[in-house]
């Protein structure tokens, strides 16, 4: 207990460390992002119309602030998007920010229920397979996730269009549904029957490559766990089944699979947008690709940027939590 | 070579290889795939990237056992009239030669950034090992997806940049847990004390050591390389549309289903599975070979 001091001040200076990081990783992307929409296009005549005169162009250049050296340039982008000014986009005239903050809730819901499926289905199923590994059940299970993870998500959305809204016409094929506000702005599409069943499909598209994997790590981790000898003590001791392998067994094996899921973020920002593109899901990822096809800059920039505080936010977050899940990582000076 | 095919046949590994019918399945599927590839303009009864050979009266006709099918369209035509399977054939073509380059780029530049950071470690470790943090947490698919949006229109080349940008850091990582592994190891240090230069030393005595774990994560790696591409065609930001690619023919397909039109989608998509799940189940024998616990 004594040591709990010393040890509450290391994981302070690795959070620490790991939030200079953070930024410095944020402002390397800002200026890839400020090189960007400085180089690839001329925002000046994008802004002004192909037509304008001379004159309109100055004028459009000052306003913009073109016309300063770059460094000075970089400064305002810099300011503006701490201001949340991402600038308006090239296609619509809106502010980007409001653009995509408004798609954020549809994304926001379509991921948090495909992480919910995978790791339930991934880790039940893993555990599963493991307790009788060469079972009928668990045979068909692991052939199953051979295939989750050899086919693209965006074959997986297919087929379940195919085979449930086509051929079965049991769900619905694209869209979000009926949705309803809550707490003010926040569309929902989760509280209506309608909307609930536009979201099975997508969140099991977006989920099933994960689930896969995570069920192939559950049942590697549990296999080799139910083999240790402290196990093997657990069912000495007369202990029941239920006990031995959730709470001797499972905790042990998560700790990888926690690691894993952690470090997904980024996969699910990318194949939500996949996802959401094949289902016309109104999301951030959908917007995403509509402004790569109209090369709306701006919008490509703010989503690259607010991504990246997102990922780099939740693994900063995750690694912090871990060290509460895994008695065996100390955070000292070599991580 | 006979004595060395002898010595390959009677070998361990050779004998676990044949009594693991998945194994043998996936290798089987690779063969196939990557035959038809490679001999795509001999075997394809139509080269559908020619348009003086397509004619739209052959659009759309299903498959050559349905009714209203038709010779020589095996598996069917597409809106244009393309054959079906020559277009899966040139297909596969593109998702091999994506799949070969930048797995071999990836692996060349992780391999060496790997050995020089494990090896001498420091600042430059230091620094590699955080930027591979970074690059890993933004996901492969991500950056290639965005790389391709910002940069448009640039062919398989360009695909494979837009790939190899982050896919280095899973070689780097490997080979440099692979160098740290063996760096204190006693045949290490005597090499060391007998003189040997460090090249000498990383490139006969430390990635020989290296090179199982490595070819499992290429294995691993070349099928999800071969999905990113069909995703990114999939998507539109991959290959140009006069190229053939198993992801645009899904992303072209896809239109028709609610027409029924089954095959457009069905066929590339088995082709782009099978390659996949060939490599994966060969990766899943290779794993549990050299090291079950990786």
């Amino acid at each position: 207990m004594e040591s709990l001091a010393p040890c509450l001040l290391i994981m302070l200076a690795y959070i620490i460390r790991r939030l200079i990081q953070g930024i410095a990783v944020l402002l390397a992307v800002s200026v890839i992002c400020f090189a960007i929409f400085q180089f690839m296009g001329d925002p000046v005549l994008t802004l002004a119309g192909r037509y304008a005169t001379q004159k309109q162009q100055e004028e459009v250049r000052k306003t913009l602030g073109l016309d300063k050296p770059l460094y000075i340039q970089y400064f305002i982008f810099l300011k503006n998007a701490l201001h949340g000014n991402f600038g308006m986009s090239y296609v619509t005239h809106i502010p980007v920010l409001g653009l995509i903050f408004e798609r954020l809730p549809a994304s926001i819901e379509l991921a948090i229920t495909a992480m919910i499926i995978s790791l339930s289905l991934g880790i039940i199923l893993g555990v599963v397979s493991s307790l009788n590994p060469n079972s009928i059940p668990s045979r068909i299970v692991m052939t199953g996730s051979l295939f989750g993870i050899s086919l693209p998500t965006f074959l997986i959305g297919i087929l379940l269009i195919m085979i449930f809204a086509v051929a079965l016409r049991l769900l619905p094929p694209f869209g979000r549904g009926e949705v309803i506000k809550v707490a003010g702005t926040w569309r929902t599409g989760f509280l209506t029957s309608n909307g609930f069943s536009h979201l099975i499909l997508p969140a099991f598209t977006l989920g099933m490559y994960q689930l896969a994997v995570i069920l192939r790590l559950t049942r590697g981790g549990m296999m080799e766990v139910l083999r240790e000898d402290y196990i093997r003590t657990a069912w000495a001791k007369g202990l029941s089944r239920m006990i031995v392998v959730f709470k001797h067994a499972l905790r042990n094996a998560l700790i990888p699979v926690i690691t894993i899921a952690g470090l997904q973020f980024g996969e699910l920002i990318a194949f939500s947008t996949v996802t959401e593109t094949i289902f016309q899901w109104p999301g951030a990822g959908n917007l995403l690709l509509t402004s790569i096809y109209e090369t709306d800059h701006p919008v490509i920039i703010a989503y690259v940027m607010i991504t990246s505080f997102i990922i780099l936010s939740l693994n900063i977050l995750v690694d912090t939590l871990y060290v509460f899940i895994n008695p065996k990582i100390r955070y000292g000076k070599h991580d | 070579m006979e004595s060395m095919i002898k010595k390959i046949l009677s070998s361990r590994k050779f004998h676990h290889y044949i009594r693991d019918p998945s194994a043998v399945a996936g290798s089987l599927i690779l063969i196939i795939m990557l035959f038809g590839a490679i001999f795509a303009p001999l075997i394809a009864p139509q080269d559908p990237y020619d348009i003086k050979t397509l004619s739209l009266k052959d659009s759309m006709s299903p498959p050559i056992w349905m009714k209203g099918g038709k010779a020589p369209f095996l598996l069917g035509t597409d809106d244009q009239g393309r054959d079906i399977l020559s277009t899966i054939l040139y297909g596969c073509r593109t998702s091999f030669i994506v799949g070969f380059s930048a797995v071999a780029i990836a692996g060349i530049i992780g391999v060496t950034i790997g050995l020089l950071s494990g090896f001498y470690g420091g600042i430059l470790d230091a620094i590699t090992m955080r930027l591979a943090d970074t690059l890993f947490s933004f996901s492969t698919t991500l950056m290639a997806m965005l790389f391709l949006g910002i940069f448009k229109g640039g062919g398989i080349p360009l695909i494979v940049i837009a790939i190899v940008i982050t896919d280095w850091v899973r070689y780097a990582r490997t080979m440099r847990g692979g160098v740290l592994g063996v760096k204190e190891e006693d045949y290490v240090s005597a090499a060391k004390a007998s003189g040997a230069n460090n090249l000498r030393i990383a490139l006969r005595h430390i990635l020989p050591n290296a090179i199982p774990p490595l070819l499992v994560i290429a294995a691993v790696d070349f099928g999800a390389v071969v999905m990113l591409e069909a995703t990114l065609s999939f998507l539109g930001v991959g290959v140009p549309i006069n190229k053939p690619s198993l992801g645009m023919m899904i992303s072209l397909g896809k239109n028709y289903i609610y027409a029924g039109k089954w095959w457009l989608v069905i066929f590339p998509g088995g082709a782009l599975v099978a390659i996949v799940l060939g490599i994966n189940l060969l990766a899943d024998w290779l794993r549990e070979e050299i090291n079950p616990k990786l």
